[in-house]
């Protein structure tokens, strides 16, 4: 007789149990969904506030008139232009030191110490901040020549693109499939070879993804050109010299207390905002493309 | 080359000293070429240590005039040429701790939501424009956090954290002070918005890489998604996890234009989270184009140093706790 009230007790504990689990589920599934929501929301907000403010300052004279003096209207021709060129030439200096050694990683030194070290060493280049590297060529470069320079601005640069392709490309490498080597290789084709016309080729739309993000990264640094490239109110085609970028002048404007300046500073983030999505998105797309063809 | 390749085999045949000449010239374009990567691959590894040694040669002179008093003053005074790096030190630690207790468990949730809750179709397009937020300039966080996100924290957030939780007994010093907009707090917000998507698509991938039999395994005995979330997924990723907390940490130890923006640039040591403070990588890029005299310059690079051993160690940790999940996975 007495069992009946007991099963009965035990029915409403495994109740209670089941339904305080069932809540709890459904309050962290909603915590979850809740955090993405609030990553969205940053995500929307700050895109939003960079397009209305950019839009509005977007003027033809961006790209044909200097950054003009405190107050007065310009634009940022000088600082695209610097920009552009030492862009080119750190992605010209990273990129061959990168995809060498990223070929050094996949192809000479699988399973060695050396590679592994060099791997993690890459890994931690990867994410370092990129103040330090503006330290590093600034007692490389700037201090021994005396002044800043736009050479040592894309120096800097090309120590960010590094191992952005170092990595890329020696992922590429390890997904090619071995047979490939191996077929080449058997032919008698020496290794160098094999590598620079056959491997290379198969992995030629990873190797430029990882170009296209390392460009991507670089085109919105401003905190290592500011002891390197520094700044330069007027044209400027002397690697020699200190040299803009849109990054910095965006830096210095916004900074400043002056309106016409603030509106340049949010056409010059609009632009490079504007840059770096396409630039993120082609990767993408080249990357998707590449998983069509291959499946 | 061509023609080479074009010739019957009897015609080098009779030419066993062209075949010897060309095998001789692929042995030695062969070497070269190891040559050529090898020293491409020990470049790799000296800049990281030309970097670090470059950057102690750099701050010499700050070293060995301070000492130890480098790391435990706070004077920093240009004009008497005595500095002491702790308000950047701590301005740094601060904003980094706030900057993980939001973006930790918010990354956990997004991870959570692309792996679990969302339908499929969904999954994609989240966690495009998730990492879309690591893609976007860190100047444009601190352009937008200047003139956006502080105007809303003086007029809103800080007058509601003042009022309410400023009189609590041991956390209140913490939310004490005037309603400036710029300080930690929003720097450590900031740097939070800038980590989730690095910490949140580490977790995810992590999550993926849970063999599905023991998710099943756990569903079959009755558990909600969320038990197997906490009590199979996250014990089973949990050195990756950890790794990828701490590759978020590094960058925001690391972070430096969006800092610079919303932190305020000033050098005194207040309990406030809401006062302004400094970072070190805030410090030098403030003050590295107004550094007049040299010991000033080395002091800024000393704590350029400083930055770049900190956030080594972190990223060192980060790697070391990611290599042993995908060790385990047996790659």
């Amino acid at each position: 007789m007495s069992a009946v009230p007991n099963a009965a007790a035990k029915a409403a504990v495994a109740e209670s149990l089941y339904r305080r689990r069932r809540l709890m589920n459904h309050l962290a599934l909603g915590l979850a969904s809740a955090a993405t929501l609030f990553g969205l929301f940053w995500l929307v907000w700050i895109l939003w506030t960079t397009l209305l403010n950019g839009i509005s300052a977007l003027a033809p004279s961006l790209f044909y008139e200097m950054t003009p003096p405190p107050g007065e209207t310009g634009g940022l021709a000088n600082a695209f232009f610097g920009s552009i060129v030492m862009s080119l030439l750190a992605i010209a200096m990273g990129t061959p030191i990168g995809i060498l050694a990223g070929t050094f990683l996949a192809e000479y030194s699988r399973r060695s110490w050396l590679g592994e070290t060099i791997r993690f060493i890459n890994d931690i280049l990867l994410s370092a901040p990129s103040i330090v590297l503006g330290l590093f060529v600034y007692t490389l470069l700037v201090k021994p020549m005396g002044h800043f320079s736009g050479f040592a601005g894309a120096v800097t640069l090309a120590f960010i693109v590094l191992p952005v392709v170092v990595r890329t490309t020696d992922e590429m490498l390890k997904l090619v499939p071995s047979q490939m080597r191996e077929a080449a290789l058997s032919l008698g084709i020496p290794q160098w070879k094999v590598t620079v016309q056959v491997l290379y080729r198969s992995a030629l739309p990873g190797i430029v993804t990882g170009v296209l993000l390392a460009l991507a990264r670089i085109s919105g640094e401003t905190a290592p050109l500011l002891f390197t490239a520094l700044n330069n109110q007027f044209w400027s085609h002397d690697l020699a010299a200190p040299m803009a970028s849109v990054p910095v002048v965006v830096f210095q404007y916004a900074m400043s207390p002056y309106d016409s300046w603030h509106s340049l500073a949010w056409a010059g983030a609009f632009m490079v905002t504007v840059f770096v999505l396409a630039i993120s998105l082609i990767a993408r797309a080249i990357v998707a493309r590449r998983k069509v063809a291959n499946d | 080359m061509s023609t080479e390749h074009a010739l019957p085999a009897g015609a080098i045949a009779q030419r066993p000293d062209a075949l010897a000449s060309r095998s001789q010239r692929d042995l030695s374009a062969d070497r070269a070429f190891r040559w050529l990567v090898t020293g491409a691959g020990i470049f790799v590894l000296v800049s990281l240590f030309a970097a670090a040694l470059s950057m102690l040669w750099g701050g010499r002179a700050a070293f060995s005039t301070f000492g130890i008093d480098f790391l435990t003053t706070t004077d920093w005074d240009a004009v008497g040429k005595k500095f002491g790096a702790l308000v950047p030190i701590y301005g740094t630690l601060v904003t980094a701790a706030i900057a993980m207790i939001i973006a930790v468990p918010v990354s956990f949730g997004i991870a959570l939501f692309l792996t679990e809750v969302a339908p499929p179709w969904l999954r994609t397009p989240v966690a495009s424009a998730i990492e879309l937020l690591a893609g976007i300039p860190s100047i444009i966080y601190g352009m937008w956090g200047l003139f956006v996100f502080v105007p809303v924290m003086s007029t809103t957030v800080i007058p509601f954290l003042t009022t309410h939780l400023g009189p609590l007994p041991i956390f209140g010093p913490l939310f004490q002070g005037p309603p400036l907009g710029i300080g930690m707090l929003t720097a450590g917000i900031v740097l939070a918005i800038m980590v989730i998507p690095f910490i949140s698509s580490v977790m995810r991938e992590v999550f993926l890489t849970v063999p599905t039999r023991l998710k099943e395994s756990a569903y079959a005995l009755g558990s909600t998604t969320w038990e197997v979330a906490w009590n199979v997924v996250l014990p089973y990723t949990r050195s990756a996890v950890i790794g990828g907390i701490f590759l978020g940490l590094g960058r925001a130890l690391g972070e430096t234009m969006a800092v610079t923006f919303v932190l305020g640039n000033a050098h005194h040591l207040t309990a406030s989270l809401l006062m302004p403070g400094n970072s070190i990588a805030a410090t030098i890029a403030n003050e590295f184009s107004e550094a007049d005299s040299d010991i000033y310059v080395s002091s800024l690079i000393a704590l350029g140093f400083l930055l770049f051993i900190v956030t080594f160690v972190v990223l060192a940790i980060a790697k070391l706790m990611l290599m042993r999940l995908s060790r385990r996975e047996g790659n």
